[in-house]
C-alpha cells in the first residue's frame, strides 16, 4: 500500500475519522464570501456528507462555485476575495489562521470544467502529484491504481511516455481525475467537470463517480439537472437575492429535492419555469 | 430587381462602384509595401557587400589569432575576440538568473499593488534608457566605487554595466513567456496541494523557458554590438594579451570587438580599413551565431516539453 507522510491541516496531528463515520465531510457555518466589494455569496450553513455524492445546482451567478472552491482555498488566489464564517473539514476551520492553505489542498482534491492535464507525460501527470508530496512508496503501483481507480488505465496503459495533452478531451478528464486521487484526499470537487464533454465522455464520467462513490466524499457543480438527478446523493439548490447575492435556498437529498422540493423558487427551479 | 451596375433610385441608398481612387489604392499599396521591404534588404545587401569586399581578403587564421599592431597587415583580432566572448558569457551568467527570478517574482509572487506596478512602469522605461547612461552608471559604480572588487576599468566592470543594461530586456522577455502560460496550469497544479514554488519550477517555468532563453539570447546578442558604455567605463583598444584562464581574468583590462573595429576604422591607413571591414565579419558571424543558438535552444526546449 501507499504511505504517505503524515500531514494534518495544523501541525499537531489528529485522528481521522472514516469513511463510514457519520461526521459530515465539509461542515460549513455562515459562510459569506466577498470579491473586492461584492458579496458573492451569503450566509451558507451546510453539512457535506462523507462518503456521498452531492450536487450542487442553481442558475449562473448563484454562488454554486464559489461554494466550492472555498472548500480547497483556492478563493484565496483570486485578488480581494474575502471570507467570513467557517467551513470544517475534520472539524477543522480551514480558514483559521494557523491553517497552511497548502496542506488543506492536500487533502481536498479538485477537478476544474476544463481539463487541464499538466503539459507531461501521462505517467508525470498522475506521479506529479505524489511526488511534490512527498510519497515514498511504489510510484509504478500508485500510477496504474489512480488510472484503473480512473477508468483510464486500459486505454493508455501502452502509451504512460505519451503527452498528456495527445488524449481526447474525455480522457484528459479522467487523467485529471487519476491524478487528483493518487494523492488520496478525503475530499474531491468537482467544478462542471463534464461541461466541456459530449455525451459519452460525459456519462463515463458519471459511471466513474458512481465507483468513486463511499471511498471519497464527492462534491459536483453542474448546470445540467439530469446529471445532479443521475449521479447525486444529495442536492444543494443555490440561487440568488435580487441584488445578485448568492444563499442556499434549500438542502435535501436528491430524491427529496427532485421530487418534493419544500421551496417554491426550488421546484420552479427544477421544473424548469426559471433559471 | 436592379442590375448591379445601374445607379440608384430615389428609394434605395447608392454605392460608389469599385473603380476609380478606391480601386487605384488597392493596386498601388501592393507594390507600395513591397518596396518598402525590399529597401531594408537592398541596404543590408550593399552593407554585406561592401564589408566582405574589403574585409574577406583579410580573414584569415592568422588575423583571428593575431594582437593588434602598429602596423596594418599584423594587426588581428584576437584580444579583442576573447574579450567579447568572456564579456558575454560573464553578463550571460549575471542576467540570465537575475532576470528570470525578477521576472518570476513579479507574476508569479508579487501582489498586486502601487508598488509593483511603479517597479514595472520603471523596468519598462529602463530598457528604453540610453546605453551610454548605463556607461556613466557603471563608471562611477563599478570602476570607483567598487574599485576593491572589480579592480576598475576590468572585463568585471564591463559585464557589470551590460548586465545593467540587458536586464530590462531579459526580465520583460521573462515576464511575457511567464504571461502565455494558462492560469489553469497553475491552478491545477496549487489544487494538488503544490507549493508556489513547486507549480513554478515544474509546470510554469518548463513552458515558459523557450520565450526566457529567446528574450535573453537577444539581449546579449545587443549588448555584443554594444560600443558606447564600454568606452565610457573605458576599456582599452590596444590589448597585446589574453586574460588568464582564472577567476583572476575578471580583474584585467579589455577590449571586445565593436571597439576595436571603432578603432580601426578611425585610423588613416587603408590597410586598417580592411582589417576593420574583416574585425566586422567576425563579429557578425559572432551575432548570427548567437541567433542560431537561440532558435536552437527555443526549438529543443519546446520538444522536450511535450
Amino acid at each position: 500500500m501507499t504511505s504517505f507522510p503524515r500531514i494534518s491541516l495544523r501541525t499537531e496531528s489528529l485522528s481521522s475519522p472514516s469513511a463510514t463515520s457519520t461526521v459530515p465531510a465539509i461542515q460549513v457555518r455562515h459562510l459569506g464570501v466577498w470579491y473586492g466589494s461584492k458579496q458573492a455569496l451569503k450566509d451558507v450553513t451546510l453539512d457535506v456528507p462523507r462518503g456521498q455524492i452531492t450536487a450542487f445546482i442553481g442558475p449562473s451567478g448563484c454562488g454554486k462555485s464559489t461554494l466550492l472552491r472555498s472548500f480547497n482555498r483556492m478563493n484565496d488566489l483570486i485578488p480581494g476575495a474575502r471570507v467570513e464564517g467557517e467551513v470544517l473539514i475534520e472539524g477543522q476551520n480551514i480558514y483559521a489562521a494557523d491553517v497552511d492553505p497548502v496542506a488543506v489542498r492536500r487533502h481536498v482534491g479538485m477537478v476544474f470544467q476544463k481539463p487541464n492535464p499538466f503539459p507531461k507525460s501521462i505517467y508525470e501527470n498522475v506521479a506529479w502529484g505524489a511526488r511534490i508530496n512527498g510519497f515514498k512508496g511504489n510510484m509504478d503501483e500508485l500510477v496504474e491504481e489512480a488510472l484503473r481507480d480512473a477508468a483510464l488505465w486500459d486505454e493508455v496503459k501502452d502509451k504512460l511516455k505519451e503527452s498528456g495533452l495527445s488524449l481526447s478531451g474525455g480522457q484528459q478528464q479522467r487523467l485529471c481525475i487519476a491524478r487528483a486521487i493518487a494523492i488520496k484526499p478525503e475530499i474531491i470537487l468537482m467544478d462542471e467537470p463534464c461541461s466541456a464533454l459530449d455525451p459519452i465522455a460525459t456519462l463515463k464520467i458519471e459511471d466513474l463517480m458512481r465507483d468513486l462513490r463511499g471511498r471519497y466524499t464527492i462534491v459536483i457543480v453542474t448546470h445540467n439537472m439530469q446529471q445532479a438527478a443521475r449521479v447525486s446523493d444529495y442536492t444543494a439548490f443555490f440561487t440568488v437575492t435580487p441584488d445578485h447575492v448568492g444563499y442556499l435556498e434549500e438542502f435535501g437529498t436528491t430524491h427529496q429535492i427532485f421530487t418534493n422540493p419544500r421551496s417554491k423558487i426550488t421546484e420552479d427551479y427544477i421544473t424548469g419555469r426559471f433559471g | 430587381m436592379t442590375p448591379l451596375t445601374s445607379s440608384s433610385t430615389a428609394l434605395t441608398p447608392t454605392w460608389a462602384p469599385i473603380r476609380g481612387a478606391r480601386r487605384l489604392w488597392d493596386r498601388l499599396l501592393g507594390p507600395l509595401a513591397f518596396m518598402a521591404t525590399l529597401l531594408g534588404l537592398v541596404v543590408l545587401i550593399v552593407l554585406l557587400i561592401d564589408v566582405f569586399r574589403d574585409g574577406w581578403p583579410r580573414l584569415s587564421w592568422k588575423f583571428l589569432t593575431s594582437f593588434p599592431s602598429r602596423k596594418p597587415e599584423e594587426a588581428g583580432i584576437l584580444s579583442a575576440l576573447v574579450g567579447s566572448v568572456w564579456l558575454v558569457s560573464l553578463t550571460a551568467l549575471f542576467s540570465f538568473p537575475l532576470g528570470v527570478g525578477a521576472a518570476i517574482y513579479l507574476e508569479e509572487y508579487a501582489p498586486r499593488s502601487r508598488f509593483t506596478e511603479f517597479i514595472e512602469v520603471n523596468i519598462a522605461n529602463l530598457a528604453g534608457v540610453p546605453s551610454i547612461i548605463y556607461g556613466l552608471l557603471g563608471l562611477e559604480l563599478f570602476v570607483r566605487f567598487l574599485f576593491p572588487v572589480t579592480n576598475g576599468r576590468t572585463i568585471l566592470s564591463g559585464a557589470l554595466t551590460m548586465t545593467l543594461l540587458v536586464l530590462p530586456i531579459i526580465i520583460i522577455a521573462t515576464r511575457e513567456a511567464l504571461r502565455a502560460v494558462p492560469d489553469s496550469l497553475r491552478q491545477g497544479g496549487l489544487a494538488m496541494g503544490a507549493t508556489r514554488w513547486q507549480v513554478v519550477r515544474d509546470l510554469v517555468l518548463p513552458q515558459a523557458l523557450p520565450g526566457a532563453l529567446t528574450g535573453t539570447i537577444l539581449a546579449l546578442s545587443r549588448a555584443i554590438g554594444e560600443t558606447a558604455p564600454l568606452i565610457t567605463i573605458g576599456a582599452l583598444t590596444y590589448i597585446a594579451y589574453l586574460p588568464p584562464f582564472s577567476l583572476e581574468a575578471l580583474r584585467t583590462p579589455f577590449t571586445v570587438l565593436p571597439i576595436q573595429i571603432f578603432n580601426w576604422v578611425s585610423r588613416p591607413q587603408a590597410g586598417f580599413h580592411q582589417a576593420a571591414a574583416a574585425g566586422i565579419i567576425v563579429l557578425l558571424v559572432v551575432l548570427l551565431t548567437m541567433n542560431a543558438g537561440a532558435i536552437y535552444l527555443r526549438n529543443r526546449f519546446q520538444r522536450r516539453t511535450v
